[in-house]
């Protein structure tokens, strides 16, 4: 659980993504893409799961990044190498389906980026013609731009406010390529909306399509039920169950309802900045 | 002359309810000693056999009476390592007190003048721990070369750990959530399991040479034939139970509609009633209602009132029932408790749907009343929904608490474990021992739900079964 390296990645105004790789020897020999960690940065904290985005057996270390975004993630944030995780357990969920589909598009969105690069890699080494879209608001907060450069076949980014490349959504380049050609399999992780966006729009192509969902979780084995979501009229637990969900199973507008439960709780708490 | 039962010292309704200080505050030595002198030390006592572990009581009792704590509470000890947690947690009116000789005959559960043996449990537990008396470990060369692996530091675990580390072998206990106690520590509150008295009986654990490893997920991180590779000889699956049921009615998922297992996890284990100090948040509202009728229910219930006095809203929390009060599960205690505290209860009440607000969070339950049929298959009169009764309550959070399902975290991992369709592990119920070579089980994973005391029974045969397991090897 000790903390091997921490390097923020990016930052833009109040947005920044952290980096960090910690000795967790256990998880990363057993590690698969798609799974996750659920970690608590300190003893009073919050229980939180995070996408292992980079598992190393032979160091033993995994890597996770993460948005600065809500105390928790804030305070991971300030912990440094050499400081220790409260607690660390995983892997957890279910793991990504790798094999040779053929022609796949992975889309990542802001700190969803992160998540698609093990599944990017993984899908290139299975043999498969990976085509990736990379969306963030602006420049300054698009993430691993050059590693996804070197997982994928063809690469397309798009910005928010045009800042970098394209001005626009991932989706856009999405329906674009659809349109123009067949795939076998879209990957869409990134904020609930566009993940949603993307799922109209490949239901529109008939095109299977798989997205990792962020449910707020406790325990993250299955033990609390927090993290249901419905998935075509039948209640799932994002733990145990997924991740990964049908994308157009999903009941989009619960799941957005839902990760809204603590809004006010959050902003009373990130207002105490005394916490930090 | 009959003398009447020793009731047990209480916090005050007033005094408890905005607050999770322990309720129930036991026996001191003076009235330990005049509701054990009511024992009628019976010639051929039937008391033990509603023990699930099988406990002396007739000798632990007369132990009281002659002021001898010490060997009353060895001769407990003798059958259960964790007398302080189950003199607090068991269903004695269901158990013990039920089969007491001067409970009347026929009753459903103990009568109010059997002798109250979970108190004097307690009281004893209490004693050990205060005066540090140290249980003889026994012979510790005989099995000292062999290492057990225990799944899980619930009831189950805890127990069968407590067993082995006694006989002399190494145990180490893996636990999947940061902190060990499982149900004791995630599901009971506080209010009625103390976290000192727990963590002592944990640390004595450790103390006697219990290795515990938290965040481990036996079946993820190792499976069960890695752990034998590493040189475990055997292993203890105490999975507890798992996945929260839900009823499957209309609104189930709608916002501010927990299962009793986050509501409690979330207070018990991350401390939300201490939000923000601690950082893990649980909503509260004005009207909470609480649906189910067994201990889980009461202790989520009398946790929600609690917080709504600490943030000064109008208690006003409700558990609705599809039977009656004497069909509930919960234990007797409970349901006292959670009346004098402020609990409302609603009776033969079938929810049949939540309604929600525009942003998706519950702000109705719409439900059926129903009348008592015929009994099913559990010996309980089956509700049965009255045609047109249907009515709305105000409920801006629900906690449903119904019961739980196996989780198959492990058992999908492991094909040579038998399940059955519930996706509990089969056992030979006389030994304890999985269809796997050398794996034995226990607790809820094993026959579904039941009470931490039953848990503790089926480690205890268990752990008896890997001791004659470990001798043939």
């Amino acid at each position: 659980m000790n903390i091997l390296s921490k390097e923020n990645i990016c930052s833009a105004g109040e947005v920044k993504v952290t980096k960090l790789v910690v000795l967790a020897p256990n998880i990363a020999r057993v590690a698969k893409c798609g799974q996750f960690v659920a970690l608590m940065a300190r003893e009073d904290g919050e229980r939180i799961p995070l996408t292992i985005v980079d598992a190393d057996v032979k160091n033993g270390t995994i890597t996770l990044i993460f948005q600065e975004v809500g105390l928790t993630t804030r305070l991971l944030g300030k912990l440094n190498a050499g400081d220790s995780l409260y607690a660390l357990v995983g892997p957890l969920g279910h793991a990504t389906e790798i094999k040779n589909y053929g022609k796949v598009i992975l889309v990542g969105g802001g700190v969803g980026i992160a998540e698609i690069l093990p599944v990017a890699r993984a899908l290139k080494a299975a043999g498969n013609d990976v085509t990736t879209i990379l969306g963030a608001r602006t420049k300054g907060l698009l993430i691993l731009e050059k590693e996804l450069k070197d997982a994928s076949g063809k690469l397309f980014i798009t910005t928010d406010d045009g800042s970098y490349e394209r001005k626009g959504f991932t989706t856009d380049v999405l329906r674009e390529l659809l349109s123009e050609s067949k795939y076998d399999l879209i990957y869409a992780v990134g904020p609930i909306p566009m993940m949603k966006k993307v799922a109209f729009t490949t239901r529109d192509f008939a095109v299977r399509t798989i997205v990792s969902l962020n449910a707020v979780m406790v325990d993250a084995t299955g033990m609390c039920g927090c993290c249901r979501v419905t998935i075509g009229g039948k209640t799932k637990f994002s733990c145990v169950d997924g991740p990964e969900f049908d994308a157009h199973l999903v009941d989009w507008d619960e799941l957005i309802k839902r990760n809204a439960i603590y809004t006010d709780k959050e902003k009373h708490i990130c207002n105490l900045d005394r916490m930090i | 002359m009959k003398k009447e039962p020793v009731k047990a010292k209480e916090l005050a309704p007033v005094r408890r309810s905005n607050n999770f200080s322990e309720v129930v505050l036991g026996y001191d030595e003076a009235e330990a000693l005049a509701e054990a002198g009511r024992c009628l030390q019976c010639k051929n006592p039937i008391c033990t056999s509603g023990c699930p572990v099988g406990i002396n009581i007739k000798k632990f009792i007369n132990c009281i009476t002659q002021k001898d704590y010490k060997s009353a509470y060895f001769t407990i000890r003798e059958k259960n390592d964790f007398p302080s947690i189950c003199g607090r947690v068991c269903p004695a009116e269901y158990q013990c007190r039920k089969a007491c000789v001067l409970t009347k005959k026929n009753s459903p559960f103990a009568s109010p003048e059997a002798i109250n043996i979970h108190f004097l449990e307690r009281f004893v537990g209490d004693y050990g721990m205060k005066n540090k008396l140290e249980i003889p470990l026994e012979d510790k060369n005989k099995l000292s070369k062999f290492k057990v692996a225990v799944v899980g530091s619930g009831p189950a675990g805890l127990a069968c750990a407590g067993e082995l580390v006694r006989a002399g072998v190494k145990v180490t206990i893996f636990e999947s959530l940061h902190k060990t106690g499982g149900v004791l520590r995630y599901g009971i509150p506080p209010f009625r399991m103390p976290r000192d008295i727990l963590d002592f009986e944990i640390n004595y654990l450790k103390k006697m040479g219990a290795e515990f490893v938290p965040n481990y997920i036996v079946g993820k991180v190792k499976t069960l034939d890695e752990l034998f590779a590493e040189g475990y000889a055997s292993i203890f699956l105490g999975l507890g139970a798992g996945i929260p049921s839900f009823m499957g009615i209309d609104g189930e998922n709608l916002c501010n509609i927990y299962s009793a297992n986050e509501f409690l996890t979330r207070i018990n284990l991350m401390s939300a009633y201490r939000f923000p100090e601690a950082h893990t948040p649980v909503n509260i509202g004005k009207h909470i209602i609480i649906i189910g009728g067994g201990n889980t229910a009461m202790d989520a219930a009398r946790a929600a009132l609690r917080l709504q006095n600490m943030n000064k809203i109008a208690p006003d929390t409700t558990i609705v029932y599809r039977r009656t009060e004497v069909e509930m599960p919960a234990r007797r205690l409970e349901i006292a408790h959670a009346k004098e505290e402020g609990v409302k209860f609603e009776f033969l009440v079938k929810p049949t749907a939540f309604i929600g607000d525009d942003k998706g969070f519950v702000k109705k339950m719409r439900a059926l009343r129903c009348e008592l049929g015929e009994p099913d298959s559990s010996g309980r009169r089956r509700p049965v929904d009255i045609k047109g009764s249907d009515f709305e309550m105000d409920c801006d959070i629900a906690i449903i608490a119904i019961g739980l399902k196996a989780n198959e975290l492990l058992t999908k991992v492991t094909p040579s474990l038998k399940i059955d369709k519930y996706g509990d592990i089969v056992v030979n119920p006389e030994t304890m021992e999985t269809s796997a070579k050398g794996v034995f089980a226990g607790g809820d994973i094993v026959g579904g739900e039941g009470t931490v005391i039953e848990a503790m029974g089926m480690a205890k045969k268990a752990s008896n079964s890997i001791i004659k397991y470990l001798l043939q090897q």
